[in-house]
């Protein structure tokens, strides 16, 4: 016999063949999705032309026929700038929040495992409340019954004259330019570099001849020094500006909407308490030989935590955190419930003035998915960087 | 032997902790440093004042508007001459937790003696504490009727739940077998008492706390199946069956589930063949479905992961086909481990099925919503009654869920392979 013939005998039949039968199913997959996703097409062009609405994203220049609060946007404008006005807003409660909840969610995951008895309880209550409600709640919740009863906009109130308080907007103090600001601003780019480059090099100093390295006082005094200096050389290119209440006018000072703050405070404390869960998670996943050994070193509590449990445990608890960090920019589309004009608010606002939903929807869906896709690309970089090589 | 000497003396007994007194327990877990001291006061300060405040809260409220609304509350506009089917209801769904607890329990107990090991049944008072807040809610919910029928009704339902209990506990091995039918069977049952007959209301007419759970069951149990193809999508060795599984899970994972809800709600007629215009709440439930289908392929694949490669190898070396493997070793084994994180996403949908108010539904969150607009109670500021009443209910569901989850864990020994 010749291979050729033993090859022609060990050959199954047509539909036991393995390499036939995953051809045939992968083509049945692609062909049973493209099926469905031509049914979804033909069913959608065929709605939106008997309905009369273009297919195209032509409606994207038309007038957006909503004032949008401190957007500077009249109802005339494009519905496009809405909606970059939208991701703006979405920003800035993702910029001001990660910090917030991070640190309170730190504290808190600490706090759990403190010796003392009621301040691990009492961080233990606040993350077993927060953590079982729903996040829409403690949103309406906030703005109905903490932010809604302040004064009304009419007759706000200065508290110390230093900030101006009414259910519509809380304005805060601002930095004010008095000429050369830009020039400070540059100046001090510059001089972080510079601190930068003095951590590193006082670290490997450090790491070289094992001397104490002191780096937060040499980059942190030379920052501080150098901001002072450039300060008084300028002759002072801002000021403090506070806001000042006249009658109900408010002049000066940056100012957020209530509904902002109600979904900022909301889902900061609500994302918080699951951080926390994460950090005590992590704090005691670090193995127990490692605390003992810090004892055994007479390292002080603090110091315990800064450099053996914490740098250990955030190895552990950095990817489910950036994961926490994803829903709370997801849950930032509950804002809708209270009208803040992020992203979401702003496409189901132009949806009722008529402009087409499916296109709307297919773009405000894009635009979450880009920022989550973004961050789980980086999540999956970070934590191939952080496994420990195994020793 | 030098040390044969001690064998004689006696054996020293186990020893001796010594319970600290209430003055050294404070010492070591609360006055330990200046600062420690320094931090219980402030907290105790801060405990002291929250309390009273709560309890001041809770004397000087004047809770009408919830006694009221308690119905609206608990079942929406459901017509208020057919109030029996709930109640019918939650007597078959008493019926089926009872039911399905004793049977659990006799499982574990049978198990326990199979293999020799001593069977402990848990005692009253852990009972006791692992429900006491649902029991505190019953008991609030209750406080706020106006009439004693639904006490009696509800003591009714209690009573059957624990017979049933004890029914469980003595069923048959062989019948012991089918009580997930017989589960599944009285979940149906449930259903068929608030909607069959002319007088019927179908889920679309729901609202209020029944229409929450009855999303999230329905959100979970129909969303599982698809969940689970994906879970297999992803794992399976055909490039193009992973990659749509993958394409379909990321995408939802990536967007937040209001958006969805809005595809539901004003963009699926477009999607659909003209004669197909589904209710609000079946818009809602698509939408729900279809997001939690991509969480939950995600647990599963978790839970495929965790079952060790030699049980594939072990089936294949004994000349099973791949789906009997999937069925026979695989699953069984995943689908175990994936059950804590399974409840889990069970709260989670039971806390996000809240959205649906922001689209229009009367859910118990819209309900707490609505009714500070009544005549009577406008502009009171009644929305700090109404949204903590609304809260302890999610608040106790979702808390009890998530201990029974963590004792479940514990008790399957997932993660501890």
């Amino acid at each position: 016999m010749t291979t050729d013939q033993v090859a022609r005998h060990t050959r199954p039949p047509l539909w036991r063949d393995v390499r036939v039968l995953r051809a045939v199913l992968q083509v049945l997959a692609v062909a049973g999705t493209a099926i469905l996703l031509y049914v979804l097409w033909f069913n959608l062009t065929n709605n939106l032309r008997a309905q009369g609405i273009s297919i195209g994203f032509d409606f994207l220049s038309q007038p957006v026929g909503v004032q949008i609060a401190d957007s500077g946007l009249g109802s005339g404008a494009p519905i496009s700038s809405a909606l970059l006005i939208g991701i703006k807003n979405t920003f800035t409660l993702v910029i001001v929040g990660l910090p917030l909840l991070t640190v309170i969610g730190v504290l808190i995951g600490v706090a759990r495992l403190s010796t003392n008895w009621l301040v691990a309880k009492a961080a233990t209550l606040y993350v077993e409340v927060f953590r079982n409600l729903p996040p829409l709640l403690i949103i309406i919740f906030f703005f109905l019954v903490v932010i809604l009863p302040l004064p009304p906009a009419s007759s706000p109130i200065s508290p110390f004259g230093l900030l101006v308080i009414s259910n519509l907007r809380i304005t805060f103090p601002t930095f004010i330019d008095q000429g050369d600001s830009r020039l400070f601003w540059l100046v001090m780019l510059a001089v972080t570099v510079v601190a930068v480059g003095v951590w590193w090099w006082r670290t490997k100093r450090s790491e070289r001849t094992g001397e104490p390295h002191h780096r937060v006082l040499w980059a942190g005094g030379l920052w501080l020094i150098a901001a002072i200096a450039t300060y008084l050389v300028l002759g002072g290119p801002f000021t403090i500006q506070l806001p000042e209440l006249d009658g109900r006018v408010v002049t000066g000072g940056f100012s957020g909407l209530g509904g902002y703050f109600a979904v900022l405070g909301a889902l900061v404390l609500y994302t918080a308490s699951h951080v926390a869960e994460i950090v005590r998670g992590s704090i005691q996943a670090v193995p127990k030989g490692q605390t003992e050994a810090a004892n055994a070193l007479a390292l002080t509590g603090f110091q315990r935590y800064r450099f053996v449990l914490l740098p250990q445990a955030a190895r552990i608890a950095l990817p489910p955190i950036i994961n926490q960090y994803l829903n709370y920019t997801k849950n930032t589309s509950l804002a809708i419930a209270v009208g803040f004009a992020e992203i979401t608010t702003i496409v189901f606002q132009a949806i009722g003035n008529g402009r087409p939903a499916p296109q709307l929807i297919l773009l405000l869906m894009a635009s979450y998915l880009v920022f989550s896709l973004t961050i789980s690309a980086l999540v999956n970089i970070l934590n191939r960087r952080l496994q420990l090589v195994s020793n | 032997m030098a040390t044969g000497t001690s064998l004689d003396r006696p054996l020293p007994g186990p020893p001796v902790r010594e319970r600290p007194g209430p003055v050294e327990w404070a010492r070591s877990h609360l006055f330990r440093t200046w600062y420690d001291s320094m931090l219980t006061l402030l907290f105790g300060a801060g405990f002291v004042w929250a309390g009273t405040a709560l309890v001041r809260w809770m004397l000087t409220s004047d809770f009408t508007i919830l006694r009221v609304n308690l119905t609206l509350f608990m079942v929406g506009r459901f017509p208020r001459d057919q109030l029996w089917r709930p109640w019918l209801a939650i007597a078959l769904l008493a019926v089926m937790a009872g039911l399905a607890a004793g049977a659990l329990g006799a499982s574990a107990r049978d198990r326990a003696e199979q293999s020799g090991l001593p069977y402990v049944r848990s005692s009253w008072r852990s009972y006791a504490r692992r429900f006491s807040p649902l029991a505190l809610l019953i008991v609030v919910i209750l406080a706020l009727t106006q009439t004693l029928t639904p006490t009696l009704l509800t003591v009714a339902a209690l009573a059957l739940g624990l017979g049933a209990n004890v029914v469980g506990w003595r069923l048959p091995a062989a019948v012991r077998r089918w009580s997930w039918l017989i589960t599944l069977g009285l979940l149906a049952g449930a259903y068929l008492a608030l909607s069959a007959g002319e007088t019927g209301v179908p889920y679309t007419g729901w609202g209020g706390l029944m229409l929450n759970v009855f999303l999230t069951v329905a959100g979970i149990v129909l969303a599982f199946p698809l969940g689970l193809l994906l879970a297999l999508g992803r794992r399976s060795s055909l490039p193009a069956v992973r990659t749509i599984s993958v394409t379909y899970i990321e995408f939802i994972r990536g967007v937040p589930l209001i958006t969805l809800l809005l595809m539901g709600i004003f963009a699926i007629g477009f999607f659909l063949p003209a004669t197909l215009r589904p209710a609000d709440t079946t818009r809602a439930l698509i939408a729900i479905v279809l997001f939690e289908a991509a969480y939950i392929a995600e647990i599963v694949r978790g839970g495929l992961q965790s079952v060790p490669k030699g049980q594939v190898e072990a089936s294949q070396a004994l000349g099973m086909r791949p789906w009997r493997t999937m069925r026979l070793i695989v699953l069984p084994q995943a689908l175990r481990a994936t059950i804590p994180a399974m409840v889990g996403q069970f709260i989670s949908l039971y806390k996000d099925t809240t959205l649906v108010s922001i689209v229009g539904i009367l859910d118990l969150l819209a309900v707490a919503q609505a009714v500070t607009s009544q005549p009577q109670f406008l502009a009171q500021g009644l929305a700090a009654v109404t949204l903590p009443f609304a809260a302890l209910i999610f608040w106790i569901g979702s808390y009890t869920m998530s201990r029974e989850a963590r004792r479940l864990e514990k008790k399957l020994g997932v993660g501890e392979r």
